[in-house]
């Protein structure tokens, strides 16, 4: 099939085909006069051994450098991905109880949502956090509210991860001191937490630190992981938040990949060894509608990446090199209209993650352009990834798809359109530096998305084509008003039965550590472990690092 | 209406982080002739006002997916109208349940708009509102 005179042949056997095509195409128009993918990739009529690039044959078996078919060699064959659906809201007592829940559904592994106020390190009686606690996730405010959160869950048993960014230190050692409490030591601790500063700048907004400082505590906890935390996921370098902002497939990977070319280096300038902390790097990217080319992205992102840390970093350890990563459905594509229609996109997203290989898996709920999902919405979701895992099939064989010759050539092209993005933003001196301008283009990506449902040319189903008033629907879930009111409770009992003058000390300690440049983990423990709240924490950094200001793009 | 281009503040309150909808709402009232300014992120609505009376603009376009609209937009409306500035015409947008646009529009929030809008209805209402 390699044979270069073969594929010769087929190239002009598919030139005469094209031809004879193109004439009966004149006649008879076709639906579109061009067919593209969301990234804007060509997609011809049919794919043939001609489309392969014959120079460059990618014929890695799965397990095997660059990863394009798995980063396991039997995949699925061994263990199905985690089934880790994102839950939180309220307080720490409600969400403890949405846990449990999925955990009896057969759900493996946890996934906290943290409400705005603890991503952006306010307490819930700061004035910015009115209005905003327990909404969007659980609020914690201290090591109180993550010990109720964990309640009846053995930390050594279920892998965790937190979608926190700015405060992950903080957060992190509140989880190993929780752990410590059940008797759980650091070294047998599973989980992730998102620790991706730089798309909160580009793309998702709960920054609280400047560039600087805000690496290096990512660095710090890179460091202190590797020597205490040996099975931590340090970070969960994040295209899904990109994509959901407006970006194209193809800027998800760039964006993605060009901010972890960020973190390998800010790591290896502050003096670690890239195959002591880049097998623990993990990634999280989106899963959107455009199936075919949706399973190639991933596949091509693992080969980028596979090479970039391979030929740019030096790595030798292949764990290094591996690309593992966690998928979202996307809940941009979500519609308010028909809303059950939901579970149907959500599926075939879902369906393009486990097809292109993803470790872990979290499928959206069919109510969550309305609200956040409620339980049947949420069971709904989980079972979803049930039948694909259990009941299709297609979980049998490893990168069943891979050899087609459309997913072959979309992986090809989508490697090669992210290459040189990347290329175009290390001359701009690398992700830190280029953060408008990759806002600009994923506004303007998003703004053509738009463009592109309004006049047709897009089609969503119950919003511009087969449209259907089918009421409002019932039993949505409404985060309680009183959820605040408890929050303040805790906090007021909370500082006046702590001994006050020990934590001001050990924030006085905290202040001299981030001024200084010794690994700043211990210190986040130590003061969680005396009760010093989040907010707290986070105004002593903030009075060290000072605060990201945002720059106006748009 | 006057040849004078409608001036319009599109704002995020709140801690919300998502502003796709806020990015491709500016971009779309700007092309149909509007001139946009955009706040950013993590307003008080204290600061919208303030914003609005200094941009001295004929509509606020509030914009906020967390859950916090009825904490966030009915405090824009009273300190325009505290600033005798309440002919401003404020709308939301957002993920807004439908049994709270009563509340809303009771505050004086002119409309709201959920998912699915397309931006041609908002430019739209703003231009037969300001025409009145």
């Amino acid at each position: 099939m390699f044979d270069k005179d073969k594929i010769d042949r087929y190239k002009e056997k598919k030139a005469a085909w094209q031809k004879k095509q193109d004439e009966q195409v004149k006649k008879r128009p076709e639906r579109q006069r061009e067919f593209t993918t969301d990234s804007g990739i060509n997609i011809e009529t049919v794919y043939t051994p001609a489309e392969l690039n014959t120079e460059n044959i990618d014929s890695s078996l799965p397990g095997e450098y660059p990863f394009t078919r798995g980063v396991q060699p039997n995949m699925y064959r061994g263990r199905l991905w985690t089934m880790r659906q994102y839950a939180g809201f309220g307080t720490a007592e409600e969400t403890n109880r949405r846990f449990r829940y999925l955990l009896e559904q057969g759900q493996t592994g946890l996934s906290v949502a943290f409400d705005l106020p603890t991503q952006i390190g306010y307490d819930s009686d700061h004035q910015m956090s009115a209005g905003e606690v327990g909404k969007v996730g659980v609020a914690i405010d201290s090591i109180i509210d993550m010990e109720t959160l964990f309640d009846g869950i053995p930390l050594d048993k279920v892998s965790t991860s937190m979608t926190i960014n700015s405060p992950a230190a903080i957060l992190l050692a509140m989880y190993i001191a929780v752990a410590e409490k059940q008797g759980v030591t650091p070294e047998r601790l599973n989980g992730t937490i998102q620790n991706d500063i730089l798309k909160e700048y580009i793309a998702r907004g709960t920054y609280i630190f400047p560039p600087g400082p805000s690496m290096r505590l990512i660095t710090d906890i890179f460091a202190y992981c590797a020597k205490n935390i040996p099975n931590w996921n340090t970070i969960s370098i994040s295209g899904y938040h990109i994509r959901e902002a407006g970006s194209t497939a193809v800027q998800e990977v760039a964006f993605t990949l060009a901010d972890g070319i960020a973190y390998v280096k800010a790591a290896i300038d502050a003096g670690l060894n890239v195959d002591d902390f880049a097998p623990r790097l993990s990634f999280f990217f989106n899963a959107h509608l455009n199936f075919l080319e949706e399973i190639a992205k991933y596949r091509a992102a693992r080969r980028l990446w596979a090479k970039i840390m391979k030929e740019r970093f030096g790595a030798r350890n292949p764990r290094s090199m591996m690309l593992r990563f966690h998928t979202q459905t996307a809940g941009c594509t979500l519609t308010a209209q028909q809303p059950d229609v939901n579970i149907m996109r959500v599926a075939f997203q879902a369906l393009s993650a486990v097809l292109g290989g993803t470790q872990s898996l979290h499928t959206n709920s069919r109510d969550e352009a309305l609200a956040l999902p409620n339980e049947d919405s949420v069971l709904i979701a989980l079972r979803t990834q049930q039948v694909i895992g259990y009941e299709t099939g297609v979980a049998d064989a490893v990168d069943p798809l891979g050899g087609s010759y459309m997913i072959e050539r979309l992986t090809d092209e989508i490697e090669e359109r992210a290459r040189q993005y990347i290329e175009k933003i290390d001359s701009m001196g690398g992700a830190p530096e280029a953060i408008e301008y990759m806002q600009r283009e994923i506004k303007d990506s998003a703004y053509l998305y738009q463009m592109d449902i309004e006049s047709g040319k897009k089609t969503v189903i119950g919003v511009n084509k087969f449209i259907l008033d089918t009421g409002k629907p019932e039993g949505l879930l409404r985060v309680d008003p009183a959820v605040a009111q408890r929050q303040l409770e805790k906090l007021k009992k909370l500082r006046s039965g702590r001994d006050n003058l020990r934590v001001r000390n050990i924030l006085d300690d905290l202040a001299a550590a981030a001024r200084g440049s010794e690994n700043i983990m211990p210190h986040f423990i130590g003061a969680v472990k005396n009760y010093a709240t989040l907010g707290e924490i986070c105004d002593t950094l903030r009075e060290v690092f000072g605060e990201y200001k945002q720059q106006i793009v748009f | 209406m006057s040849d004078k281009p409608i001036r319009v503040l599109v704002a995020k309150p709140g801690l919300d982080g998502h502003d796709r909808g806020a990015k491709v709402i500016a971009q779309a009232f700007r092309n149909a002739g509007m001139e946009v300014i955009y706040t950013g992120l993590r307003q008080t609505p204290d600061q919208i006002v303030q914003t609005a009376l200094q941009e001295d603009v004929k509509v606020v376009a509030l914009s906020s997916l967390s859950g916090a609209h009825l904490h966030l937009f009915p405090p824009v409306v009273q300190g325009l109208e505290n600033s005798n500035a309440g002919d401003i015409l404020v709308l939301g947008g957002g993920v807004i349940p439908d049994e709270d646009i009563p509340r809303l529009k009771e505050a004086g929030i002119a409309e709201v708009f959920g998912p699915g809008t397309p931006t041609g209805t908002i430019v739209e209402f703003i231009k037969e509102k300001l025409i009145r």
